[in-house]
């Protein structure tokens, strides 16, 4: 690799953003050379920096933000100080970008097929026909089904992860040198994540593009990248070989990252044959209008439990939640609250049975009024099932406050928008304690959120749980969350329980195959871990999984 | 401007070669930026259509000053055609400057919180503010600055305004008196109160009954909210002036001869005319809110409805409603002096900007002899468009403020 020669050359490249009427850094110099074929990891939490960097490789800063310093030279040409007609001549056809969100990357009013042969005619480097035709080419290549027929579909047509795929195609349509992954998969479920890399990781390779993939699942970058470049705030930590990088880091703030997934849980004793379960849902069936979502659906969480409900999305995780708070009643079946039947319907319940069942959800931004502030978000349950006033309430929310581990003096008057987004979760958790329920419900409260951050939260619902005897459901996707924290684990797909049980039992094999799919599916550090895997399934298989999916 | 004989070939002709002279400017003027510049990017990137703009802009600003020259020079009945291009221009000057002083003055006093408001905004917000506060002192204090009262017969009837004795005039009374011999300046001033606050008392009002409904819609749902969308579908489809002439029609035979009601009446019914638009907005936020995870936690804690419409939904819909308020504001305030326009909105003898217009009309046939004449009626017209300007120029900015977007 190392003979090829330099496609992309940064230079101490510094990026400034304005706020309150000053330019304040947001990169403070980053170097590196890209070659032409490789690809380069970069990693590191959410406001690291990685995507501005990524964009800055383009020549280009998002609105508010400018280059102050350094250079980007690309293939001889500094991206920098280029004019406009020059970049233009660039981006789209020698550069491309891929961003986290295809769904929202789309136009919906046009079809994917006349959005990809954009860029070709207009850069001339092919004709609309042609340019069709090398479109199912590449969807062919990428695995995508019906290659002919796909992209005459609109946007929302096809699948999350069949869309990302077209947008890689999109990015390859004029036969880029340099592509720019800004998290292509963080929204994608396992199953589909794996499909999404395998068929990015053979295109690249395939025409020998270089790549900056951006991502702060390292798993993911271990598969993809030639080199990892880790950023904090702004600032290089390290670069080198993959291999090397994982195998032996060097810096502090890398060695914490590479041992985020190392939390786990005590294992607890058997539940005792006669325990009433606090919840109990018992063969539940429901449906959205007349679409049925739920079949037939039967689960116990026992006091002091974490039940992990897991599966992809559309699996019915969440509806099953639904239909436990009363927002959506359930065609059929009983929820039994303490051996007690439970009203199907909210509206039906009285405060005492609304209280006993809190939820936490899984974007503390929209589960955050904005335009209150952090004591009357915690204040309100306070007052309206504890009937606490004016000091004694103030009192119990600075208590609960120091529950959750944020100063009391410091976050009581502050508003939504000047936490942080694990702050804000554990505000979510305070105001869910406030009503002192026995059972709350966890609907993804991690996965919005960077390792660290969510290894913090899930710290402290398992202090909670011991301290306060709360029961969990915890709904999520992520396996290595429900890994260190769950009790026991429900595993869905198509609104149908598939299997369940203890965790240990569940980790352990025979599986069920879709469990042993989506076991299989959770990347590991290992850089060989996907081409053994895919060795292993057979390339085949992916593309069968994948035309099954539609 | 036209050089040659006015035809229509020659028209057309004179005009391509003006678009032409100014594209050719234009393309000069940023291949001299170029040049000076160095090629600066600004320079470098510029469109074609911003040079021919920057041309074009120059090209108004000169014949602004061309035309102003000319103003100054001339004398006796050749000065009046520049009358109100005079008074255009050094209007435009003193609003914007007095506009610079007030947010000079607003940064240097007042709280942190004013001060670094006063510090972002751009002149333009300043100005909608500063008249915003000139409007409202002028019609609270209306009893205290005016010097006659406003139904008050002063003097002899219709006094030449400018008060120069030589002219007709009489100094005690500035703007000179109407028909009947009341003074124009205290009809003005006393307009104010009455226009302006019969337009807030009726915005409030609509309001009230827009957001009320709007949010009740958003929250329910279901046949709630078709019951209310559909009648308001309904009000809507009939065009809104006529419609209010109609009732206002209705009610005036209903009120009799007494004022008082008619007035009621009117705030009421275009109160209800102007909901109809703050509930389609109220109802289309408050959708976007329903749906948030707060919404649904406040709705699985038991809280009420009031709690849910005015605690947790009505502060997230501040923002658009605010800058909806002052659009509305506008409306319902011309609408009140179409109507009094014609003759069936405040009713005489109280003073309204609307009816002063309409009486005033007729001297507008003076311009060219007696320029200062012709203006009353425009006084009448210009307060209604100042106010309206201000109140949209704030607006522009609040709405600016509350998009999040950075200039």
């Amino acid at each position: 690799m190392s003979e090829q020669e330099i496609l992309l050359s940064v230079k101490d490249l510094k990026i400034e953003g304005r706020s309150d009427e000053t330019w304040n850094p947001i990169i403070n110099g980053a170097s590196f050379d890209l070659r032409k074929g490789e690809v380069l990891g970069m990693i590191g939490e959410s406001g690291a920096g990685k995507s501005t960097v990524g964009l800055a490789s383009m020549g280009f800063t998002r609105d508010g933000c400018r280059i102050s310093g350094g250079s980007v030279v690309f293939d001889g040409i500094d991206l920098v100080t280029a004019d406009a007609a020059t970049k233009r001549s660039l981006l789209g056809k020698r550069i491309a970008y891929v961003a986290q969100s295809a769904a929202a990357s789309f136009n919906p009013a046009h079809r994917i097929i006349d959005q990809h042969t954009e860029a070709p005619t207009q850069h001339g480097v092919y004709s609309k026909s042609e340019s069709e035709e090398d479109a199912m080419d590449l969807y062919n290549r990428l695995r995508l089904p019906n290659p002919e027929e796909i992209g005459f579909r609109y946007p929302h047509q096809v699948s999350g992860g069949q869309l990302q795929r077209a947008m890689t195609a999109m990015a390859m349509s004029c036969r880029p040198d340099l592509i720019i992954f800004d998290e292509p998969t963080t929204a994608l479920d396992v199953t589909t994540q794996i499909e999404v890399l395998a068929s990015i990781r053979d295109i690249v390779e395939q025409f020998n593009t270089a790549a900056i993939y951006i991502t702060h699942d390292l798993a993911v970058v271990a598969q993809m990248a030639d080199r990892i470049k880790v950023l904090l705030r702004g600032d290089e930590v390290e670069e080198s070989e993959t291999r090397s990088m994982l195998s032996n880091p060097k810096e502090e703030y890398t060695k914490s990252l590479w041992a985020v997934r190392s939390f786990q849980r005590d294992l607890k004793a058997p539940v005792a044959i006669n325990s009433t379960p606090v919840v109990s849902v018992q063969n539940v069936s429901a449906a959205y209008g007349k679409v049925p979502v739920l079949h037939d659906i039967s689960f116990d969480i026992h006091p002091g439990r974490t039940v992990a409900v897991v599966g992809e999305s559309g699996s019915g995780k969440s509806t099953a939640a639904r239909c436990i708070t009363g927002l959506l009643p359930p065609t059929k079946g009983v929820i039994q609250f303490d051996g007690e039947n439970l009203p199907l319907d909210y509206r039906q319940r009285n405060r005492g049975q609304l209280r006993q069942a809190q939820m936490i959800y899984q974007m503390a931004d929209t589960a955050l009024n904005p335009r209150k502030k952090i004591g009357e978000i915690i204040g309100r349950p306070v007052e309206f099932y504890m009937g606490l006033k004016g000091a004694e309430k103030r009192k119990r929310v600075e208590q609960l406050l120091e529950q959750i581990e944020l100063e009391p003096s410091q976050y009581i008057d502050r508003l939504p928008s000047e936490l942080s987004g694990g702050q804000k979760q554990r505000v979510g958790i305070a105001r869910s304690l406030a009503a002192e329920p026995k059972f709350i419900i966890c609907d993804e409260v991690t996965s919005a959120l960077d390792q660290l951050v969510a290894e913090g939260i899930l710290r402290l619902l398992a202090d909670l749980q011991d301290t306060l005897g709360l029961s969990y459901m915890f709904i999520t996707h992520d396996l290595a969350t429900v890994k260190s924290i769950a009790d026991e684990v429900v595993v869905m797909k198509e609104g149908k329980v598939i299997e369940q049980g203890p965790k240990v039992e569940m980790f352990q094999p025979p599986h069920h195959p879709y469990t042993d799919l989506l076991l299989s599916s959770v990347p590991e550090m290992d850089p060989d871990w996907l081409t053994n895997l895919l060795d292993e399934r057979g390339v085949d298989n992916i593309g069968d999984a994948a035309s099954a999916k539609i | 401007m036209f050089p040659l004989e006015p035809t229509f070939f020659n028209i057309v002709v004179t005009l391509i070669g003006y678009g032409l002279a100014l594209a050719g400017a234009g393309f000069l003027f940023r291949l001299v930026g170029r040049k000076v510049t160095n090629n600066k990017p600004y320079f470098r990137d510029m469109p074609g259509g911003v040079a021919i703009g920057f041309a074009i802009g120059a090209f108004a600003i000169a014949w602004v000053v061309y035309t102003y020259i000319q103003a100054q020079l001339a004398e006796g009945p050749a000065a009046n055609k520049y009358f109100f291009f005079l008074v255009a221009v050094h209007g435009i000057i003193i609003f914007a400057v007095a506009a610079y002083i007030f947010r000079f003055l607003g940064r240097l006093i007042g709280t942190e919180g004013t001060k670094k408001a006063f510090r972002q905004m751009p002149v333009t917000a300043a100005f909608g503010i500063m008249i915003i506060v000139l409007y409202a002192i002028v019609s609270i204090f209306a009893g205290v600055i005016a010097p006659y009262g406003q139904e008050e017969i002063v003097g002899n009837a219709n006094v030449v305004p400018g008060g120069d004795p030589a002219m007709g005039g009489d100094p005690a009374y500035l703007l000179g008196t109407d028909q009947i011999g009341r003074d124009i300046l205290s009809r003005l001033i006393y307009g104010a109160q009455n226009t302006v606050g019969i337009a807030f008392v009726t915005t409030c009002l609509a309001f009230l009954i827009g957001t009320t409904f709007g949010f009740l819609a958003a929250v329910k749902g279901g046949w709630m909210d078709q019951i209310c969308s559909r009648t308001v579908d309904a009000l809507m489809a009939i065009p809104q002036l006529i419609f209010a002439l109609l009732l206002m029609t209705i009610a005036t035979a209903w009120a009799g001869t007494n004022n008082v009601l008619v007035m009621v009446y009117m705030v009421i019914i275009i109160a209800v005319l102007d909901s109809t638009r703050v509930f389609r907005l109220s109802r289309a936020v408050g959708i976007n809110i329903v749906v948030m995870d707060y919404i649904e936690a406040a709705k699985l804690r038991g809280e009420t409805l009031p709690y849910l419409i005015f605690k947790e939904i009505l502060p997230n819909a501040y923002a658009p409603l605010l800058a909806e308020f002052g659009l509305r504001f506008c409306f319902v305030f011309l609408t009140i002096a179409s109507l009094s326009f014609l003759g069936i909105g405040i009713k005489p003898p109280l003073a309204d900007w609307g009816t002063m217009v309409r009486d005033l009309s007729g001297f507008l046939n003076y311009a060219q002899f007696l320029p200062l004449n012709a203006a009353l009626p425009l006084m009448a017209a210009g307060a209604i468009a100042l106010l309206t300007v201000g109140v949209n120029f704030l607006v522009d900015w609040m709405l600016h403020r509350s998009s999040g977007l950075k200039e």
